[in-house]
């Protein structure tokens, strides 16, 4: 996984509440087996309307997108996050997201950012101009205006996104209890091993 | 004496390999579901990491969302070939990966496919206690037999297919008690539209939820499944109902169950992960089973639920901006004006099937309302998906299929089918969907599909009257 820290550019002004996973990627884009490519088909049906914050050139190639509550909710494709990775956006700012799309944009580097909704209606405002600032190290979302907006985020996850850490190799270090575990579960548990059919 | 815990912290303390200081847990998951659409990119990362398969033996893979669910053989019992490459090319590419890896595969003219929620707990590879994990989110399906299920992303389905374990924190519990008895015409179906609509489509957010109360004890093992299916329309992690004997009897003898001495041990503990008196949830929400009527959507979010006598909500009626303006983007979007009644909504498609409602009880509702009957002249397109290929084995072993296609239905291959706008199965843009599925969204049933979602014997009833319909009209 790519390491990240600092996030600044223009922010897509979107602020929908429960953009779910089909709008952020249709499922006629799923067919691939492959992660790349999928920024084509990224918002397909917002792109639909003319005047769409995604083909105004003011925000070409803007890096952040700011939403309502619930983004990401639906379908657990992780394709959501990638088509959102190949449009170039590398943060999403909203006051809530579903768990599955926040762990899907982990895994892929992108930050979810959980501000209060004062604080998405006061960037919606500046995004329309002005560029927004994200520091993870700080954990502060900022402007050219001097507002200030302070995030959390698990420690854990902060660690493996700063560091570029891979999840899997991670886990793999714990190989061993993986296989006390197991032991144990074989004779506790024996009939979980399922029927051969 | 222990403190009391909820059958969520039961499983969740069995499934613990290690935990972290910050409290994120490395989970031993015991069951992993794999179709054709989340996966590619997994097995990829596999190999190209060099990594195998841990435990082939705790996974099953089986395709369904995006193969067509027309005649799969031909009349000399040969494959017919997927019309669509790069669907083709995704079938091939499970059906590559899984012997390479180990890993058993249902093949998609194998008797027992079907959309991987119905096939698990089918054969009995899904169990009371068991974490289940798929790259689907209405895994949570399988917690109607007591199991804590959820969808998992492709890096995570690729974290399990090498280590057999996830890093997760625990989640907050929440019960959603129902209590009373279900009036006539009432199915598990409207019952949870009816929690969707009560909670929101994000008022599970961060929580498990446990279904209890008399109404979800009396509900059989297909009725619990159509319920915790749903789970995550109301934004929940997991559903979970208390195994039971009702559960019991259900998996006793299923082929991947346990069997003999395994099966006794096994009942056993499941008799053991009850919530036990004087456990507490973070979340408790009760709800009257007198107060749910036959169900319908009217927008573009599962929340939008309405009983089948309602009106069309006006948006300046909701209290919050935000969903005043959701609503009004939802109305756009379903071509509905507010007022209208949800009875005088005409129909164009009927869709019966998905990991919701595509199992035998869910074919003979609908069969019971369709029987001597026809579709309506207005209703272009009505398609009955079983869930697998046992399902339409066993309905056309009791004649259901002939109800269904005397009424003008066509009698379709198990699969996902229209519940996603994927495979050759989707509403045409404008046009109107009465659907047993579990997602309104914009789009999801094919781009501009307008879909309302209800219950297998109201999507019967809508195909007859060819109109958003009461179902209890149709009382025999
Ligand atoms: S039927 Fe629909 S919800 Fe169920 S697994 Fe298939 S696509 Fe997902």
């Amino acid at each position: 996984m790519k390491a990240i820290s600092r996030v600044e550019g223009r922010a897509y002004p979107v602020g929908l509440k429960n953009i779910d996973t089909d709008v952020i990627i249709p499922a006629v884009w799923l067919k691939t087996i492959s992660r790349a490519g999928l920024g084509k088909g990224a918002f397909e049906s917002l792109r639909a309307v003319p005047g769409n914050v995604f083909d105004d050139p003011e925000y070409a190639g803007a890096p952040i997108l700011i939403a309502g509550d619930n983004f990401g909710c639906g379908s657990s494709r992780e394709h959501a996050a990638w088509a959102m990775a190949d449009l170039g956006i590398s943060a999403v700012i909203a006051p809530s997201f579903s768990d599955i799309f926040s762990g899907n944009a982990f895994k892929n580097g992108l930050l979810a950012i959980v501000l209060p909704q004062a604080a998405i209606d006061r960037l919606m405002e500046v995004a329309r101009t002005d560029e927004i600032h994200i520091d993870l190290e700080t954990q502060t979302v900022t402007t050219p205006f001097q507002d200030r907006f302070e995030f959390e985020i698990d420690p854990f996850r902060k660690h493996c996104l700063i560091n570029g850490v891979d999840e899997i190799g991670l886990t793999l270090k714990s190989s061993d209890a993986i296989s006390v575990y197991e032991a144990k579960l074989s004779a506790n548990r024996p009939w979980l091993a399922p029927n051969p059919v | 004496m222990s403190t009391p815990q909820t059958l969520y912290e039961k499983i969740w303390n069995a499934h613990v390999v290690e935990q972290r200081d910050d409290g994120t847990c490395l989970i031993f998951i015991d069951r992993h579901l794999v179709h054709e659409v989340t996966s590619p990119q997994a097995f990829e990362g596999l190999r190209a990491a060099g990594r195998r398969v841990r435990r082939p033996d705790l996974t099953l893979a089986v395709p369904d969302h995006n193969l067509p669910t027309t005649a799969r053989l031909d009349s000399h019992g040969q494959p017919i070939p997927i019309a669509d490459p790069e669907s083709a090319q995704q079938l091939e590419a499970l059906e590559r990966n899984a012997p390479e890896f180990g890993i058993k595969y249902i093949h998609a003219s194998d008797a027992k496919q079907g959309i991987v929620h119905v096939v698990g707990p089918e054969q009995g590879f899904s169990l009371p206690g068991t974490t289940i994990v798929c790259g689907d989110s209405h895994t949570a399906c399988h917690g109607g037999l007591g199991a804590l299920a959820f969808g998992i992303g492709t890096s995570e389905v690729e974290h399990v297919l090498a280590t057999q374990t996830l890093q997760l924190t625990r989640s907050k519990s929440m019960e959603v008690r129902v209590e009373g008895e279900l009036r006539a015409g009432v199915s598990a179906k409207d019952v949870v539209l009816h929690i969707t609509g009560v909670l929101g489509a994000a008022g599970g957010s961060g929580h498990v939820i446990e279904y209890t109360g008399s109404v979800i004890r009396a509900l059989s093992v297909e009725g619990r499944l159509t319920i915790s299916n749903m789970a995550i329309e109301h934004g929940a992690r997991a559903g979970l109902v208390a195994p039971d004997d009702t559960t019991f009897a259900y998996i006793k003898g299923r082929p991947m169950a346990p069997s003999g001495a395994d099966w006794d041990a096994a009942v056993a503990y499941w008799r053991t992960l009850a919530t036990d008196p004087g456990a507490t949830y973070d979340k408790v929400v009760s709800i009257d089973a007198a107060d749910i009527a036959p169900s319908v959507t009217w927008g573009t979010s599962p929340e939008d639920v309405l009983p089948i006598t309602g009106i069309v909500p006006d948006p300046s009626s909701f209290a919050d901006p935000s969903k005043q303006e959701a609503a009004r983007k939802s109305l756009e979007y379903m071509g509905l004006t507010p007022g209208t009644r949800m009875t005088d909504i005409e129909v164009q498609n009927i869709f019966i099937g998905s990991c919701t409602n595509s199992r035998i009880e869910d074919l003979r509702a609908a069969a019971e309302i369709l029987k001597g009957r026809k579709k309506a002249a207005n209703v272009k397109w009505a398609i009955v998906v079983p869930g697998s290929g046992l399902v339409k084995q066993q309905a056309e072993d009791e004649g259901l299929d002939r109800i269904f296609t005397d009424a003008g239905f066509e009698w379709r291959e198990p699969g996902c089918s229209a519940c996603l706008g994927m495979n050759p199965d989707k509403v045409p843009a404008g046009e109107r969907c009465a659907s047993t599925s579990n997602r309104n969204f914009v789009g999801r049933q094919g781009p501009g599909a307008r879909t309302h979602l209800v219950s297998p014997a109201m999507a019967a009833a809508a195909a007859v009257a060819g109109k958003l319909t009461d179902v209890r009209a149709f009382a025999n």
